[in-house]
C-alpha cells in the first residue's frame, strides 16, 4: 500500500505536462495521435473522391462541353494560387522542423507566413468567384450566362463551385487551426519534446495542398 | 496468489480493501455535468445506450403503426401520404439513430478499453464529441419531423428527394452529422486497438468482440465519408439546384444510387459485424469452451469488411446498370456467403461437447444462429440475378433484411445487453422474465418476417399502404407477429428497469467469463478501469486458466506497474 502510492507519486513527477493520464508514454501518445490523423486524412480523401467521381463521370459523358466550359476559368489565377499553396506547404514543413529543433521564433514566423499565404489564396479565389457571379455564372439551375447556353455547361460549373468551395472551406479551417497554433507557439507550448499539434496540422495542410494540385489541372487546364 | 483461485473473488476483495475511498465508475461522481461532459468511455457508452434506446423505441412504435395500418386492406387510420412518411421515418430513425451507432456506441465504447486492458480510448474528448454529433443528428431528425416529414424512404433516391418537402434538408443534414459521429468513432477505435493494448495483449489474444469492432471501424472510416459527400451534394442540390443527381436539371439519378449504395451496402456490415462479435463472446462463455477457429472467425470479419465494399451494385440489378456489372456484383455477393458461413460453422463447432448453459444471453445467441442463417440465405437468393427480377422491391426483400437487421443485429445486441448488464449496472436481471421475453421475441420475429418472405415471393410489393384481398391473412399474421415481438421487447424494457432499482447485486464475474472485464475489474469497473495495468499471458477464452497464473495479476510486480520494457513495447 505504502509503496504503491510512492510509486504513483514518482510516476506523476516523471510524466510531462502534455502526457494524458491514459497513455503510458509520450511516444505512445504521439504515435496514437499521428495514426488517428492519417486515418482522418483518409476520410478526407474519400470525401473528395465522391466529387472526383462525379467530375469523371460527367467528363466522360460530355468531354466537349467540359473542354468549352473550362475556357471560362482563368489558368493564370489558378496557377498563381497553385504557387501560393505550394509555398505555404514549404513554410508549414519549415515550421515543423523549427518546432523539432526548439526554434520558437522560426516556428511562429513560419506558421504566420503559412496563414498569410492561405489568406492570399482565398483573396484570389474571392476575385475569381465574384467575376463569375458578375457574368451570371451561378451553379446549376440558377445559371444565367448567355454566351454559354448549352445544356450541360451549368453542371460543369456546379462541379467547379462544389469542389473549389469545399476545398476553400478546408483552407479556412486550416487558417483557423494554424493561427491558433501560432498563438500557442508564442506562449511557448511547443518544443522538441512535444510538437504533436504542429505536426498533425502540417499533415492536414499538405492534404489541402495536394487536393488543390489535382483540382487545378482537372478544372483549369484540361 | 499462486493457488488456483478466481482472481475476481480474492484479488478484487483485496483491491477493494486497498482502495476504499474511490468508488466505481458510477458512484465516484454523481452530478449531471459529470455525466454529460464525462470523458470516461464507460459513461459515454451509457449516454449512447440511453439515446439509442429512445430512438429504438420511437422507430419501433412507427413500425407497429405501419403494421397496424396493414391489418386490413384499404385505408384504415393512416392516409397513403402519412403511411409513406411513417415507414420513411421508421427506416431513417432505425438505421441512422439506432442500428448503426447502437452496438459500437454502447457496447463498443464500454468494452473496447476493458477488453484491451487500457485506461480509456485513445481520444476521449473526440469520443464525447462523437456522441454529441450523434445526438445533434437525432435532434435534427426530430426537427425534420416537426417541420413536415418526408416520404422518400430511408434511401433518399432522386428524384423523390428532389420533389418531397423541405424537411428533406434537415434529414440530409442529420445523416451528414450522424455520419461524422460514426467516422470519428471509427478512427478512435482503430487507433485504440493499435496503440492502447495492455502489455502481453497480442493480436491473437484480442477477444473476438474487439476484432469485430475493429472491422466495423474500418468500414466506418472508409465508407461513411462517401455518404457524407452524397448527402452534402443532395443538400446543395436542393439549396442551389446544382443538378448532379436531379434529372430535371440534367443530372443522373443512377449516379445517386451508385453513391448511396457505395456507402449503404458497407453500412449493412457496420450494423451486423459488431453482432458477430457479441455472439462469439456469448457462445464461448456459455459453452465454456475455447472458441473453435479463433483465427478464422477473426479474419472472416475483416474479409466481410473488405468484400462488403465490392457488392453495392446488387441493389441496382433492375435500375439500369450494364449486364456485365450486374454479373460481377452478383458473383461477389455470393462470395460474402463464405466468410459468413465460416463464422456460423465455427460457432456451432465451439458448442460441440461444450457444457452449454441456457441462460438468457445464450438463448439470444442461439436465436441469432437460426435467424441470421435465414437472413443470410435469403440474401444469397436476392443476389441471384434472375430471381432478383421477380423479388426486387417486394416484401421478400423486406423480410430478408429484417431477418438480418432484427434477427441478427438486434438479437445480438439484446444478448450482449443481458450478458454485460451485470458489469454495466452491477445488478442482475430476472432470469425467468428474460427467458420468456427471449422466447416471445423469437416467435414474434419469425411470425412477422417469415410471412413477409411468403408475401414477397407471391408478388406483394414493398412500401404500399394497401394490398389485394388475397394477401389479407398473411398480412394479418405478420401484424400479429409484430404485436408478439413488441410485447417481448416491452417486457425486456420493464424487467431491466426494475432490475436497475430492485435487482439482486451482481458479483464481479457472474457468468465465469475469461476476458479482462470479468477477471480484472470489480463488480462495476473503476473510473480508470483497472487498479493496475493488466499483464496478459493467455488468450481470451482459456476458461481453465482464469486466475491460475501469477502473471495474470501482476503479483510478481506487486505494488508497481509492469516493467518499463513491457509498457513501452512497440504497439503496431
Amino acid at each position: 500500500m505504502a509503496n504503491t502510492s510512492a510509486a504513483e507519486q514518482a510516476a506523476q513527477e516523471r510524466s510531462p505536462a502534455h502526457l494524458k493520464h491514459y497513455f503510458v508514454s509520450s511516444d505512445q501518445q504521439f504515435d496514437a495521435a499521428k495514426l488517428g490523423m492519417w486515418l482522418f486524412l483518409i476520410t478526407e480523401v474519400l470525401l473528395f473522391s465522391g466529387m472526383f467521381v462525379a467530375y469523371a463521370v460527367y467528363r466522360v459523358w460530355y468531354p466537349e462541353v467540359f473542354a468549352v466550359a473550362s475556357t471560362e476559368l482563368n489558368p493564370w489565377m489558378g496557377g498563381l494560387n497553385t504557387v501560393v499553396l505550394l509555398a505555404s506547404s514549404l513554410t508549414v514543413a519549415l515550421a515543423i522542423r523549427a518546432a523539432q529543433t526548439d526554434k520558437r521564433r522560426a516556428l511562429v514566423v513560419n506558421l504566420f507566413i503559412t496563414v498569410l499565404l492561405a489568406g492570399v489564396f482565398m483573396v484570389v479565389k474571392y476575385f475569381e468567384y465574384t467575376h463569375k457571379f458578375h457574368l451570371g455564372i451561378f451553379p446549376g439551375g440558377n445559371f444565367a450566362y448567355a454566351e454559354m447556353n448549352q445544356p450541360i455547361v451549368p453542371i460543369f460549373f456546379s462541379i467547379y463551385y462544389v469542389m473549389t468551395g469545399i476545398h476553400g472551406v478546408h483552407v479556412l479551417v486550416g487558417m483557423g487551426v494554424l493561427s491558433w497554433l501560432g498563438v500557442r507557439a508564442i506562449r511557448g507550448d511547443f518544443h522538441s519534446g512535444y510538437y504533436t499539434p504542429v505536426e498533425l496540422s502540417g499533415l492536414y495542410w499538405h492534404l489541402v495542398d495536394i487536393i488543390w494540385i489535382f483540382l487545378f489541372p482537372l478544372l483549369y487546364l484540361i | 496468489m499462486t493457488q488456483d483461485m478466481d482472481r475476481s473473488e480474492a484479488a478484487q476483495a483485496r483491491d477493494a480493501e486497498e482502495h476504499p475511498a474511490h468508488g466505481d465508475y458510477i458512484t465516484h461522481a454523481k452530478s449531471i455535468g459529470s455525466w454529460m461532459f464525462s470523458l470516461d468511455h464507460k459513461r459515454i457508452g451509457i449516454l449512447y445506450a440511453v439515446t439509442a434506446a429512445i430512438a429504438f423505441l420511437a422507430a419501433g412504435v412507427f413500425a407497429l403503426l405501419v403494421r397496424a395500418e396493414l391489418l386490413l386492406p384499404g385505408e384504415t387510420f393512416l392516409s397513403a401520404q402519412s403511411y409513406n412518411q411513417l415507414f420513411s421515418l421508421h427506416g431513417i430513425v432505425m438505421v441512422f439513430g439506432f442500428i448503426i451507432p447502437a452496438i459500437p456506441g454502447f457496447l463498443g465504447n464500454f468494452l473496447l478499453p476493458l477488453h484491451l486492458g487500457a485506461k480509456d480510448v485513445a481520444f476521449p474528448r473526440l469520443n464525447l464529441f462523437s456522441y454529441y454529433l450523434y445526438l445533434l443528428g437525432v435532434i435534427l431528425i426530430v426537427v425534420a419531423m416537426v417541420v413536415g416529414s418526408v416520404d422518400t424512404g430511408w434511401t433518399f433516391y432522386t428524384p423523390y428527394s428532389a420533389r418531397t418537402g423541405p424537411a428533406v434538408l434537415f434529414l440530409a443534414m442529420a445523416v451528414f452529422v450522424a455520419g461524422f459521429a460514426s467516422i470519428f468513432t471509427g478512427i478512435n477505435f482503430i487507433v485504440t486497438v493499435h496503440k492502447m493494448r495492455a502489455p502481453g495483449m497480442t493480436w491473437n489474444r484480442l477477444p473476438l468482440f474487439v476484432w469485430s469492432i475493429y472491422s466495423t471501424s474500418i468500414v466506418q472510416v472508409l465508407a461513411t465519408p462517401v455518404l457524407g459527400i452524397t448527402v452534402l451534394l443532395l443538400f446543395l442540390e436542393r439549396l442551389l439546384r446544382i443538378g448532379i443527381f436531379d434529372p430535371a436539371l440534367g443530372g443522373d439519378p443512377i449516379l445517386f444510387q451508385h453513391f448511396f449504395w457505395f456507402y449503404s451496402h458497407p453500412a449493412v456490415y457496420i450494423m451486423i459485424l459488431p453482432g458477430f462479435g457479441i455472439v462469439s463472446e456469448l457462445i464461448a462463455t456459455f459453452s465454456r469452451q475455447r472458441i473453435y477457429g479463433y483465427t478464422a472467425i477473426a479474419l472472416s470479419s475483416v474479409a466481410i469488411a473488405m468484400l462488403g465494399f465490392l457488392v453495392w451494385g446488387h441493389h441496382m440489378f433492375v435500375s439500369g446498370q450494364s449486364a456485365i456489372s450486374s454479373i460481377i456484383f452478383s458473383l461477389i455477393t455470393y462470395l460474402i456467403g463464405i466468410p459468413s458461413g465460416i463464422k456460423v460453422f465455427n460457432w456451432i463447432a465451439t458448442m460441440y461437447k461444450g457444457s452449454i448453459s441456457f441462460k438468457t444471453p445464450m438463448l439470444y445467441a442461439l436465436s441469432f444462429l437460426v435467424l441470421f442463417t435465414i437472413g443470410g440465405v435469403t440474401g444469397i437468393m436476392v443476389g441471384v440475378l434472375a430471381v432478383d427480377i421477380h423479388l426486387h422491391d417486394t416484401y421478400y426483400v423486406v423480410g430478408h433484411f429484417h431477418y438480418v437487421m432484427m434477427g441478427g443485429t438486434v438479437i445480438a445486441l439484446l444478448g450482449g445487453l443481458h450478458y454485460w448488464w451485470p458489469k454495466v449496472t452491477g445488478r442482475l436481471y430476472n432470469e425467468v422474465c428474460g427467458q420468456i421475453a427471449a422466447f416471445l421475441i423469437f416467435v414474434g420475429l419469425n411470425l412477422t418476417f417469415f410471412t413477409q418472405l411468403v408475401l414477397g415471393s407471391r408478388g406483394m410489393p414493398r412500401r404500399y399502404h394497401d394490398y389485394l384481398p388475397e394477401f389479407t391473412s398473411l398480412h394479418q399474421l405478420s401484424t400479429i407477429g409484430s404485436w408478439v415481438m413488441g410485447l417481448g421487447l416491452f417486457l425486456v424494457l420493464g424487467y431491466l428497469l426494475v432490475s436497475l432499482f430492485r435487482g439482486k447485486k451482481a458479483t464481479a464475474n457472474p457468468w465465469g467469463g475469461a476476458t479482462l472485464e470479468w477477471t480484472h475489474t470489480g463488480v462495476r469497473p473503476d473510473p480508470h478501469n483497472f487498479h493496475r495495468t493488466p499483464f496478459v499471458t493467455r488468450g481470451p477464452y482459456e476458461f481453465d486458466r482464469i486466475g491460475a497464473s501469477r502473471s495474470e495479476t501482476v503479483e510478481d510486480h506487486r505494488g508497481a506497474d509492469p516493467p518499463d520494457v513491457a509498457l513501452n513495447q512497440d504497439r503496431t
